[in-house]
């Protein structure tokens, strides 16, 4: 196959970072080929140079076998790279088909030609399989049509090299399948295509080829079927592979009196019928596809959104014009899914990130006094091992993975009753998933109740003691005990029998 | 066939209604008010108003702020005034000069906001003081404008029936308002300024023109209220600093009344067209009144003002459920 | 190094250049002396001159500091300074009139600043309630706010002979002139709430994470609701100032374009117009390098419409030298 775009040897640093050092990364024309590492790895810094987002320090890009220069996105959508990123990142305020014809539409002495932007933008989505109303604003279809808006748009130029950088998070399996179907297409047309995923499914499930970073080095390149998924991992998180095998700690069954209750809670558009309870010292898996009605749930809990039918009850009381300044006050936490845009207070610094709930709860006039804060934040620092230069660092220029326990550390340090916790072990490295699992075990057996939400499976199963599954906007059912296997959870999220 | 009252027009719509039921209504109460010659006055005492919000629209549309066009309005009157009358100037030289100082002036604001991510408010405030002081600096007198040529083009008109007639400043308004239209409509710099008012990074990453865009949208505006002072100077036939005094307030005003969002992505040319027109109206009402102190304008601008974000926040919020059902 | 990178570097290198021009250039700059029992010299003067700014400035920190803006502070001094000037001068035909203080300056100023506070509730609940954007929200109230002052006086100025509230513009305690008086109680007030209390550590939480504040149990509307009153009311006490020095309420001229000083003064302060961090001390010095660099041209002879370009030029490199994009350059080309 002959090489596409290469990138040789290529040098990156931010302040105090050196983000990549010395990568080589090669595409042919016709493959998929995925890129893998863990955060702070240097996968996005590299996607970043590749799109045009970065310069690089040193190094040199070949398009074709001739050296380029990519000096912006721009630049990189003009040569033949193109980007599809997690987010959807088009405006929602224009129609589907400027979206897609933004930029290149064809003008004649009476500005833009209309009828062509519509039909091409019809032709374009009709390739991926789709026929839609592509005169609607784009903000009012899903995020998956979205997300096929944009992979329209980076087809539509003459495309060599795409790039999707996580294109599947926001997407159902029907969605990742026709995604998938679309990519093969795309392959066979002799486009090189960069994939970027958390999932590993996906990436054996459609890639030729495998380049591993690690902290910002090759630390492998092989063809997929000479790659086992194991020695993937251990090349992602450079551990012994033996070390991940882990066991679902052994529970037992238990026994508690039941502080929250809910009946047939829902709200609608969003979630259905959800029937648990929840005690000190349980942990409460919410399993299901993402958009199954998971993040609802843990909304209605926390008081974001309130529930318009059934019940919650809390303490026996019935919690109606249930709010989060109510739901605090009755001693939950939350550490949300969004971490960058509902998590973290930036540009503070760890240790008022890792206060502020405690102060909020003393209120405006009493404050922590400062030696009393210090001791708090070390206490964290120390327990959780988070890697910061000091206290007072700003927040954001932690690693993903602090940054998760910064957030959990601030609701620890309020000692809540129950802590909602969604997606918490999202984007960040395998050892610190290990550490916050390890923790809700042991918070856990000294009383404290969670909910656990995440996409990964076996984290639920290993992690909880009870599962409620959620299946299209709905609880399908509740496994306690030996029942809670990934197996039955997994039949009941796809809707099948046992 | 497509729905004329989709949830995106109701702004405009409201606009419209609000329009028509104030004409109506001052036209019911005041003797003469219906008559083609005061609608024609709407356009011609405001005309420096429509050019200035045209103008405004773009930058809004963008998610930006201009607050420099009033005292722009009288820097550039007071130059022309000057250029001519001082340093005797060709009057269409002066013009020139004027516009593209105007032009000028606004690529700096576009510059220093793109160039070094400074915000918009702050570099137009500066903006402000500067073009202000210029204009002070230049004269602090009026300065009466009295050359033949000048006269003749202050003396341009289009003949109407019934003894009605259009200005030049009015015709002026008027080609600059349709001019706005299709350059917001029809053209990829337009459409480029909505993309970047619906989300910039995304605007920036789908290979959009993005900075040059900016640059040109306050070059844009800075040309508009350029122009803008020229007309003031034709209506007045003198140059005055401190004329447009809190123009700027009374451009947004019309922008945000006319249907645009101040977050920006959302509205358009034509609807400021409808708040100039709106505040025109006002005005007009309550000096036929005659009762009514002239700060009453300014109150009854404030209360339109607030019924109108009342009313946009009103459509955001659902607009926001309805995504948000879409979305799952 | 580190005072190098830190907001206050700029703005206060700016004002010792200003100071040191002044001192080489400016005979009798630094001359104080003692008059009457009051302290006189320019240095005096630009303080004393400086305090309207200086009091609207920090509320509008701390507003600015959520995220937000408050465009309306100059028609709230109007508005303060008309109902002051008609509870004293009670012109007739005067809404105000069925309201009888009897020349009672404290209830005088009691009533300026709740009338104040109401335009600040009214603010708050514009930004915090109904999630208007600041601009707007505020613009209504500039836009309005002057009107409702030339309604309460008629569209006159109102005059008066009252000397004792005329002293709290004029007068002085301590050889101290009042305004400075006056910035001095507001500063020390707002500088405890802010360090003394959790306000300020709120006020930076909101104006940094809006969603992440409300999440961790800050009350982020009440957090905002408040810096807006906190800012009409600073805002009311600043427009009894030149309400009181000219013994008159001057609906039309009254904190005329302070509003935007203020937004300067705590621009340059390093206070990032996005949000987030504040600098209380930064914004007073903001106002204090504005008002240094008037005086200064004044006292060169220098026509008074100069003063209004170099403000631009002073905003415009104050914030190119707080913006990391410029500081990346510069940077760059020094390391070249």
């Amino acid at each position: 196959m002959a090489e596409l775009l290469q990138l040789r040897n290529i040098q990156k640093s931010f302040p105090g970072v050196k983000a990549l050092d010395g990568v080589s990364f090669t595409v042919r024309a016709g493959e998929v080929h995925a890129l893998m590492g863990e955060n702070g790895a240097g996968k996005s810094t590299l996607i970043k140079v590749m799109t045009g987002v970065h310069t690089l320090d040193s190094g040199e890009i070949l398009l074709e076998g001739k050296p380029i220069q990519i000096k912006s996105p721009q630049d990189a959508v003009s040569q033949g790279i193109s980007t599809v990123y997690q987010e959807v990142n088009l405006v929602p305020n224009l129609s589907l088909a400027e979206n897609i014809c933004l930029g290149r539409e064809s003008a004649g002495f009476t500005g833009i030609k209309w009828k062509e932007v519509k039909e091409r933008a019809e032709r374009a989505m009709a390739r991926l399989g789709l026929n839609v109303d592509v005169r609607r604003p784009l903000g009012s279809f899903s995020i998956a049509i979205q997300q096929m808006a944009a992979i329209a748009r980076a087809l539509d130029v003459d495309a060599k090299v795409l790039v999707l950088d996580e294109p599947t998070s926001s997407l159902d399996r029907d969605e990742v399948k026709q995604l998938f179907e679309a990519i093969t297409k795309l392959k066979n047309e002799g486009m090189g295509i960069v994939f970027v995923t958390h999932f590993l499914d996906q990436v054996y499930a459609v890639s030729d080829h495998i380049t591993v970073l690690r902290n910002g080095n090759n630390v492998g390149d092989a063809p997929i079927d000479q790659l086992p998924r194991l020695e993937l991992v251990s090349m992602m998180i450079g551990r012994d592979a033996s070390a991940l095998e882990s066991e679902r700690v052994a529970k037992d069954p238990i026994q508690s009196t039941s502080f929250i209750e809910t009946q047939d809670m829902g709200h609608s558009g969003s979630v259905e019928g959800v029937n648990f309870t929840i005690g000190s010292g349980e942990v409460l898996g919410l399993a299901g596809l993402l958009g199954s009605g998971r993040t609802e749930t843990v909304r209605l809990l926390y008081g974001i959104d309130s529930a318009n039918h059934g019940e919650l009850k809390i303490d026996g009381r019935s919690a109606s014009g249930h709010k989060t300044s109510k739901a605090i006050a009755s001693g939950f936490g939350l550490c949300p899914e969004d971490r960058k845009l509902e998590g973290i207070l930036p540009d503070l610094s760890v240790r008022e990130n890792l206060t502020i709930v405690l102060q909020a709860r003393q209120g405006w006039f009493r404050k922590l006094s400062r030696s009393k804060q210090d001791e708090i934040v070390q206490v964290f620092i120390d327990s959780l091992r988070i890697k910061t230069a000091s206290p007072e660092t700003p927040i954001k220029n932690l690693s993903g993975g602090n940054q998760q326990k910064v957030i959990l550390a601030r609701w620890l340090a309020a000692n809540p009753r129950l802590l909602l916790l969604d997606e918490p072990t999202r984007g960040i490295d395998v050892g610190a998933k290990f550490e916050i699992s390890a923790l809700i075990e042991k918070l856990r057996k000294e009383g404290m109740a969670f909910v656990f939400v995440s996409s990964e499976l076996e984290e639920v199963v290993r992690s909880c003691t009870k599962i409620a599954v959620m299946r299209d906007r709905k609880m399908v059912g509740m496994l306690t005990g030996e029942e809670a296997s990934e197996e039955k959870v997994m039949s009941m999220i796809a809707g099948g029998e046992a | 066939m497509k729905a004329i009252f989709t949830k995106e027009r109701l702004p405009i719509i409201a606009t419209s209604l609000v329009c028509i039921a104030i004409y109506v209504a001052a036209g019911l109460k005041f003797e003469g008010f219906f008559s083609l010659r005061v609608f024609l006055n709407f356009l011609t005492d405001n005309a420096f108003l429509g050019i200035t919000a045209v103008g405004v629209t773009f930058v809004i549309l963008s998610g930006g702020i201009d607050l420099s066009v009033g005292s722009m309005v009288g820097c550039t009157g007071i130059m022309t005034a000057v250029l001519i009358q001082n340093k005797h100037l060709h009057p269409a030289l002066a013009i020139a000069t004027v516009l593209l100082f105007g032009l000028l002036l606004g690529c700096g604001h576009g510059l220093l906001i793109q160039k070094f991510n400074l915000p918009p408010f702050l570099v137009t405030l500066a903006g402000l003081f500067l073009a202000r002081g210029l204009g002070l600096w230049i004269s602090k007198e009026s300065v009466q404008i009295d050359h033949p040529f000048f006269s003749a083009l202050a003396g341009i008109k289009i003949s109407l029936p019934n003894g009605a007639s259009l200005p030049i400043s009015a015709i002026l308004f008027l080609v600059v308002l349709v001019a706005g239209i299709v350059l917001a409509k029809q053209t990829r710099f337009g459409r480029t300024v909505y993309a970047i008012g619906g989300n910039e990074s995304s605007a920036m990453l789908m290979g959009l023109s993005v900075g040059k865009t900016k640059i040109w949208i306050y070059a844009l505006s800075g040309f508009c209220s350029a122009l803008a002072g020229v007309v003031y100077t034709i209506y007045t036939s003198s140059g005055n600093a401190l004329s447009g005094t809190g123009l700027e307030l009374d451009a947004i005003a019309a922008v945000v009344i006319g249907g645009t969002l101040l977050s920006g992505g959302y509205g358009s040319v034509f609807g400021s067209f409808l708040g100039v027109l709106i505040l025109a109206m006002i005005q007009t009402a309550i000096n036929f009144d005659g009762s009514l102190s002239s700060w009453w304008t300014r109150i009854a601008i404030g209360t339109l003002l607030l019924i109108f974000m009342l009313l946009q926040k009103g459509i955001e919020v659902s607009a926001r459920r309805t995504s948000k059902k879409a979305g799952h | 190094m580190k005072f190098r990178q830190s907001n206050l570097f700029w703005p206060l290198m700016a004002l010792l250049g200003i100071l040191l021009f002044n001192l080489i250039l400016t005979p009798g700059f630094f001359h104080v002396e003692m008059r009457d029992g009051r302290l006189f010299g320019s240095l005096i003067d630009i303080v004393n001159r400086a305090a309207p700014v200086m009091i609207l400035s920090l509320g509008m920190t701390l507003v600015i500091a959520t995220g937000g803006v408050d465009l309306s502070v100059g028609a709230v001094m109007a508005i303060a300074g008309a109902v002051a000037g008609c509870l004293i001068a009670r012109p007739e035909g005067c809404i105000l009139n069925a309201l009888n203080v009897h020349g009672s300056i404290p209830a005088i100023i009691a009533v300026a600043l709740f009338v104040a506070l109401i335009c600040g509730i009214f603010n708050g609940f514009l930004v915090s309630f109904l999630e208007i954007q600041p601009i707007v929200a505020t613009l209504l109230l500039m836009v309005a706010g002057r009107g409702v002052a030339q309604l309460l006086t008629d569209g006159q100025i109102v005059t008066f002979n009252d000397p004792k509230f005329a002293a709290l513009g004029s007068g002085s305690t301590f050889a101290i002139p009042n305004p400075i008086w006056l910035f001095v109680i507001a500063a020390i007030l707002i500088g405890l709430l802010a360090r003394k209390s959790a306000y300020g550590l709120f006020v930076e939480a909101v104006g940094n994470n809006p969603v992440a504040s409300r999440y961790s149990g800050i009350n982020a509307k009440n957090v905002k609701l408040t810096v807006y009153v906190i800012c009409a009311v600073l805002a009311g006490l600043a427009g009894l100032i030149p309400t009181a020095d000219i013994k008159g309420a001057d609906a039309n001229n009254v904190g005329l374009y302070l509003e935007l000083d203020a937004i300067l003064a705590v621009a340059i302060g390093g206070t990032s117009l996005a949000g987030g961090r504040f600098s209380i001390a930064g914004s007073i010095l903001g106002a204090i390098l504005m008002q240094s660099l008037t005086t200064t041209i004044l006292t060169r002879g220098v026509s008074a419409e100069i003063t209004l370009i170099l403000k631009a030029a002073v905003v415009v490199i104050v914030a190119l030298f707080q913006a990391p994009e410029f500081r990346a350059r510069f940077a760059r080309r020094r390391a070249a």
